[in-house]
């Protein structure tokens, strides 16, 4: 599905990624962890395109295509979606017009028949459910105003539209309380079939507790984004839980 | 003497109706005295008027064939579906029966100043240039100074009138270019409700008319008017206009424009606060692209207390194209009590872009609560990103970003069906905005 060899990336002229290696097979799930700084968003953003994330070396194989190559709508549509950590605030244009623009997109990439208003409105209510928000965030501005859980919730709706064939969810699960946290997980794993893989980036196990993945990588410490080995503190914690294969990303 | 004014003055308009004359004569001492503004005339800094100096918009306008299917294609275009409106529309200044719908409406009476029957004429003649200060907008003056016909509504008492009147000023181009001069007076008797819409369109050829236009608002005590003022002509059609309302006590008027740009657009918006308790909604949005230029000065005078003013502006400001706005507030020593926001918020879509935005407040009262701002940035690539992160290609990603910046406005609009009228008008806009430049680079 994804192959990422020997990734170097620089933001702003800093280089951030060091050489990341990465495999991951269909359907897989990988948990990525790591201190705040450690590069976990910036490899997010590099593989969906991110202007000013520059790429120094290595390759991306997504799919059989060169990621790096595509433009990041391009990205999107070969199948590619990241829930962002940060979502963007965008108001003035609907949830329900920017989720209805991209789901007709994707139809339209997919050589699928179009959805009408009103089949999409039917579908985005079912999705609504499945993240448990209100279906007033259909009408709101894009993220306006939504709490950070909520904000989360509506990333994993777009995932859930878009039925991405790899999905990177960037801290989804930070910020939710308990039962946020369980929505969340079940939304994830109501998406596994099998084929789909999922990257995990997180700080807490407590998501794994509820999706478990095949692999957690851990990537490198500090501001120098100097991969570390299994040596790291988080990971006596992760193998204390269960007997996942703990590996660093530049194995 | 410029020469723009000299030439202006001989050009004669008819002497009828009689009853006009006065208005005429003062019209023309008073242009006869103004002197062209400079780049150190205050109120026309940034919006030059040079196009007009050369001379050639002094022709007249010609009634075009009233049954040519192109116009009536043109009127099919302008006509604002679900709004069910009593249009009235006018090609180069004369009013064309044919594709209008004009039918008697209870409590609203719409005549034209030279059919209008004595009552009429009386209450005209009370109430014309009531509003609009020629000596202080030079180009109310010329409009006087032309004056041979205008458009009356006058709303009755405690009329409830729901059907919205759509007065379409429609122009085409003539073989040589041609001023215009548009003139409408509303005037509210007490209690009364009423919407009107002013709309100003073309068809799409290279227009060669100077609109000069001045509507006057008369609302009376407690009256409530819906007022809208719409600018899609093509790119070269001048205008340079007024609208000027008159507020009694607690009327309360909702005022929205919307203008394209054109080689020369400048509007006057003034609202006078002149019973207690009036109040204002005045929202706006502007849209210039390629080389073009708008300019909106809106002017609050807070003359009486407990009045309240709301006012928002947005403009995109696309290409090389300029834009200026200059939002005053006045609040006169009497008007204690007073609440007015005004806030200004601009989106440049290119770096040759370019705004001129200025808040004024002058207050002479100590009791009030004043706020103001304005802004000027860029589309946010972060936003852009994000959108094309999930598909949406980047010029859709740039339309939706742009029509978003307005949308509140448009989304506020208390006829919806003027929405969306306009969203069509203006994704189509951004859309081919979006095409050009991305074929430029
Ligand atoms: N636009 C930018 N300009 C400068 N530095 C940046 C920029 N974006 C990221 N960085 C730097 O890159 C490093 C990695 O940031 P990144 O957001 O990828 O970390 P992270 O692992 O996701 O952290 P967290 O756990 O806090 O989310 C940080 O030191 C950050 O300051
Ligand atoms: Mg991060």
């Amino acid at each position: 599905m994804l192959s990422i060899k020997n990734l170097h990336a620089t933001v702003e002229g800093e280089e951030i990624l060091r050489g990341i290696n990465l495999e991951i097979g269909a359907g897989e799930v990988h948990a990525i962890m790591g201190p705040n700084g450690s590069g976990k968003s910036t490899l997010g953003h590099v593989l969906t395109g991110r202007e000013g994330y520059q790429v120094t070396a290595g390759e991306v194989t997504f799919m059989g295509q060169d990621l790096l190559a595509l433009a990041p709508e391009e990205r999107a549509l070969a199948g590619l979606l990241l829930a962002f950590q940060y979502p963007v605030e965008i108001p003035g244009v609907s949830n329900m017009e920017f989720l209805k623009t991209a789901v007709d997109g994707m139809r339209k990439y997919r050589n699928l028949e179009a959805l009408d208003s009103v089949s999409f409105m039917k579908l985005a209510r079912e999705v609504c459910k499945r993240v448990d928000l209100d279906q007033n965030f259909l009408k709101r501005g894009v993220n306006e105003g939504f709490s950070g859980g909520e904000k989360k919730r509506n990333e994993l709706m777009q995932m859930m539209l878009l039925e991405p064939h790899l999905a990177i969810l960037d801290e989804t699960d930070s910020g939710l309380d308990i039962d946020a946290l369980q929505v969340v997980a079940t939304g994830i794993n109501s998406m596994r079939d099998g084929k789909r893989s999922f990257v995990l980036i997180t700080h807490y196990q407590r998501l794994l507790n509820f999706i478990e993945p095949d692999h957690v990588h851990v990537l490198g410490g500090g501001v120098s984004s100097v991969p570390v080995t299994s040596h790291w503190h988080w990971n006596w914690k992760i193998k204390a839980t269960a007997g996942w294969k703990v590996r660093p990303c530049n194995e | 003497m410029s020469d723009f004014i000299a030439e202006a003055l001989q050009r004669l308009p008819t002497e009828t109706p009689g009853w006009l004359s006065e208005q005429r004569r003062m019209g023309r001492s008073s242009w006869k005295s103004s002197t062209m503004p400079t780049r150190k005339t205050e109120d026309w800094k940034y919006t030059r008027l040079r196009v007009l100096e050369e001379g050639a918009y002094l022709g007249w306008a010609e009634r075009q064939d009233p049954s040519s299917p192109a116009l009536t294609a043109l009127r099919d275009q302008v006509k604002i579906l679900g709004l069910d409106a009593r249009m009235l529309v006018f090609v180069n200044g004369f009013y064309n029966p044919e594709l209008s719908s004009l039918k008697a409406m209870d409590g609203m009476e719409v005549v034209h100043f030279s059919e209008a029957d004595e009552t009429q004429v009386g209450t005209i003649r009370t109430h014309l240039g009531t509003a609009a200060d020629r000596d202080k907008y030079m180009f109310t003056a010329l409009n006087d100074s032309w004056l041979d016909d205008g458009i009356f509504v006058h709303v009755t008492q405690d009329s409830k009138v729901t059907t919205p009147l759509h007065i379409v000023w429609l122009t085409v181009p003539q073989r040589e270019a041609f001023s215009l001069s548009q003139r409408l007076l509303v005037v509210m008797e007490a209690g009364s409700e009423a919407t009107v819409v002013e709309h100003f369109a073309s068809d799409g050829d290279q227009q060669n008319s100077f609109t000069n236009g001045v509507s006057e608002l008369v609302l009376g005590a407690n009256t409530r008017l819906c007022h809208y003022r719409l600018h899609l002509e093509e790119e070269h059609a001048l205008h340079i206009g007024g609208v000027h309302a008159w507020l009694d006590r607690d009327a309360s008027l909702n005022s929205f424009h919307l203008g394209l740009g054109s080689t020369l657009k400048r509007l006057d918006v003034v609202v006078r606060h002149e019973g207690n308790g009036a109040h204002c909604d005045l929202n706006g949005i502007y849209l210039p692209r390629h080389g073009q230029h708008i300019d909106y000065h809106t002017c609050i005078e807070h003359a009486r207390p407990y009045c309240t003013t709301k006012e928002v502006f947005r403009g995109i400001i696309s290409d090389n194209a300029r834009a200026v706005f200059n939002g005053r507030i006045h609040i006169h020593p009497d008007a204690q009590k007073t609440v007015a926001e005004l806030s200004n918020k601009n989106l440049l879509t290119s770096n040759k872009a370019e705004v001129d935005t200025k808040p004024e407040l002058e207050i002479y009262a100590d009791d009030v609560k004043c706020t103001h701002g304005a802004t000027v940035a860029q589309l946010d690539d972060y936003a852009l990103y994000y959108l094309c992160s999930r598909g949406i290609a980047r010029e859709h990603a740039q339309v939706m970003l742009s029509i978003g910046f307005i949308n509140e406005l448009i989304n506020n609009l208390q006829h919806p069906s003027l929405g969306e009228y306009l969203k069509p008008v203006l994704g189509g806009l951004f859309a081919q905005q979006v095409k050009q430049t991305e074929r430029a680079e």
